[in-house]
């Protein structure tokens, strides 16, 4: 993911003229008028309906100012009336936080080793294994997720074959476990992390390496302090597109996670199901939005230094 | 300089696999002796083994036969941050997300010097090659001269036994290449480190080393002091990559020697142990070593004048052969294209090259 920083072109006389291979103003309208309308409007729905009522049959709002929904992140109310903390929102949010960091972490560890190889490999044969990276986005998501759910279950292949050596005698409960929303979130997200790491280590001049050697260094020291340093960017580019989509997953953790391990996008969507508690689901998407935009500006902080620490004026260029 | 071998090579031989499926010998048991302190160029046109022979002794690749031995020991099983060499690359490969400082201390660091003293050397080594004062810069903020600098630096901190430089001056332009190669001198002087130095530039060669060794296809063809590849050059490969030479075919019997085109010639030329006792020959003349002759009935016809400044080129039509005459432009005025001439080789100068 690149986001190139354009100069800003020299004005020309006229004011209006396009100069020659630059795209046009108008072009883009389409796209920027749909996105305006299908994202930003929705949103601006959610944060409206976070500030209502609950309407009497649960389905819809009422249209009467309320701060409720957002008490009820943090205290619920008693039958009497009053209302004491109530930590179970917390919780989740920071379960969906945890799982989210653990997903991204893995999959940074899984990427690394992976897409250096690749990035090491002749020209002709890295453009065939990057097509193979991308052969899981073939399928929908959620035929891929059910799939884990053969795979995990006490009668699946994994349990089968660990009675069969003996190595257990009965069934481990993978599935319907933190464990198997990790899992499930992992598999989902890792094509996305191998892709921007894979692109930062296609650019790594592995000769770096080699006067890293001949200075005397080993291969931890090399991998440390000279490819994992220049490879950052795709690390942070892909913790990016691992990490936020992860927060806000919902199947994985919904199908493979069996309920005992909900994340915010599951509570969220009860709200609108099950729980008929339309502006409180509201107040949860709004939080949701909150925290996404916070660890955004974090990643972009940490951009910021890298690139400031790389000497490297547009550090735009590392996202 | 000093005394006994720094660096041998013994009978080493690296072939690669091309993609097509065949085999390159880079390296095709390539022996040489580096005396310590000494400056040794490995020259070549591009492909002939000398930066594989670089890389082998530096350790980044593995000879398929062969000894390389660092002052007597052998380290061609050794890996190569174990060893006490270090190279400066042609790219320069400075570390870009660390400053100046930091990429001369790396090496410090793998060397588990103390804080203190790695500073030390980094401004000692900064002083040395006249960057004090830019430690705290980023290799992308300093010029490409400057780059080299740094590069130089990194290397010569860990105070080598032997320094391996490869192409190091390829990527600067003219000036400073000629800036940087008394530089280059200047710092094996002071330092008495041993350098090793490829280079595809005969000039550069001639320039700075002690001892020169000549590469063709993977074989080193000829070994000596600059002024010897230069006079006394073994074969022909040798003599027309170094420096400009006129090749011309001859003959050679128990009277003498007869170039095609001009007849029987000077016999002093035929100091040249390697060179057939008998037979078709080739014969290197310099062009700088021809003087040429008006007469009318000459030899020769001169087909070509070029004023190249200090110089004057005259091409001269001996039939089958071809002889270029460098003459400095203020002997007099040069022949004009037509004119019939006799070249005068001078005494000495022509030399029978070894491989026929």
């Amino acid at each position: 993911m690149t986001i190139v920083q354009d100069e800003a072109p020299p004005a020309t006389p006229a004011g209006r003229t396009r100069r020659a291979g630059q795209g046009s103003w108008w072009a883009g309208m389409p796209g920027l008028l749909y996105l305006m309308l299908l994202v930003l409007g929705p949103m601006i729905i959610i944060v409206i309906y976070s500030f209502l009522s609950r309407a009497k049959f649960g389905v819809g709002v009422k249209w009467e100012f309320s701060i409720t929904p957002y008490l009820d992140l943090l205290f619920s109310e008693s039958l009497a009336g009053g209302r004491s903390f109530d930590p179970t929102y917390l919780e989740i949010i920071f379960n969906s936080f945890w799982y989210s960091l653990l997903t991204s972490v893995v999959c940074i560890v899984l990427s690394i080793p992976i897409a250096v190889w690749i990035a090491t490999r002749p020209a002709h044969r890295r453009t065939a294994l990057v097509f193979l990276v991308t052969i899981p986005f073939w399928t929908s998501l959620l035929i891929r997720t059910y799939a884990f759910i053969i795979i995990l279950n006490d009668n699946g292949p994994i349990n089968g074959a660990l009675q069969f050596v003996h190595l257990i005698s009965s069934p481990i409960g993978m599935l319907y476990t933190p464990f198997a929303t990790v899992i499930g979130l992992v598999y989902s997200f890792l094509p996305f992390m191998i892709l921007p790491i894979y692109a930062s280590a296609e650019r790594f001049d592995f000769r770096l390496a080699e006067a890293a050697y001949d200075l005397g260094a080993n291969r931890w020291t090399v991998l440390w302090r000279i490819v994992l340093p220049s490879i950052r960017p795709g690390i942070v580019a892909g913790t990016i597109l691992v990490f936020i989509p992860a927060l806000g997953s919902f199947l994985a953790p919904e199908l493979l996670g069996g309920g005992k391990t909900s994340m915010i996008a599951n509570v969220i969507a009860a709200q609108f199901g099950a729980s008929r508690n339309w502006p409180f689901g509201a107040a949860l998407s709004v939080l949701l939005l909150v925290i996404t935009m916070l660890v955004l500006l974090g990643f972009v902080a940490v951009a910021r230094r890298t690139a400031k620490a790389q000497g490297n004026s547009s550090w735009e260029s590392l996202l | 300089m000093g005394t006994g071998s720094a660096l041998s090579v013994a009978r080493v031989s690296k072939a690669f696999a091309t993609p097509e499926g065949g085999e390159v010998r880079a390296l095709d048991d390539v022996s040489l002796e580096v005396a310590d302190g000494s400056f040794t160029v490995l020259l070549g046109p591009s492909g002939c083994g000398k930066t594989t022979l670089l890389r082998c002794i530096a350790g980044l690749e593995t000879p398929d036969a062969g000894e390389i031995l660092l002052h007597g020991e052998r380290i061609d099983d050794v890996p190569v941050w174990k060893r006490r060499v270090n190279t400066v690359f042609q790219s320069y490969a400075l570390f870009p997300h660390m400053t100046v400082a930091q990429n001369i201390a790396f090496g410090l660091q793998m060397d588990k010097v103390a804080k203190a003293d790695i500073d030390q050397r980094v401004g000692d080594a900064l002083e040395m090659v006249r960057l004090t004062g830019l430690g705290a810069r980023r290799p992308s903020q300093l010029s490409g001269g400057q780059q080299q600098r740094v590069a130089l630096a990194r290397a010569l901190a860990k105070k080598p036994e032997v320094l391996l430089l490869d192409e190091p001056l390829s990527a600067l332009d003219l000036k400073l290449r000629r800036g940087m190669q008394t530089e280059l001198k200047r710092l094996q002087r002071e330092t008495s480190i041993t350098f090793v130095l490829v280079t595809h530039d005969q000039g550069e060669a001639m320039a700075m080393g002690d001892q020169v060794a000549v590469f063709d296809s993977g074989r080193i063809v000829q070994l000596g002091a600059p002024e010897d590849v230069y006079l006394r050059p073994r074969t022909a490969f040798v003599a027309d990559f170094i420096g400009e030479a006129n090749l011309v075919s001859a003959v050679r019997d128990s009277s003498g020697l007869s170039i095609a085109g001009l007849g029987g010639t000077d016999p002093a030329a035929l100091a040249n142990p390697e060179a057939p006792e008998t037979g078709d020959v080739t014969v290197a003349i310099r062009p700088e070593n021809i003087s040429l002759e008006e007469a009318a009935d000459g030899a020769g016809t001169v087909a070509d004048v070029t004023f190249t400044g200090g110089d004057v080129h005259v091409e001269v039509d001996l039939g089958p052969n071809r002889l270029v005459v460098r003459m400095p432009s203020h002997g007099g005025r040069p022949p004009q294209a037509g004119a019939r001439v006799t070249p005068v080789f001078l005494p000495g100068s022509l030399r029978i090259m070894a491989d026929g």
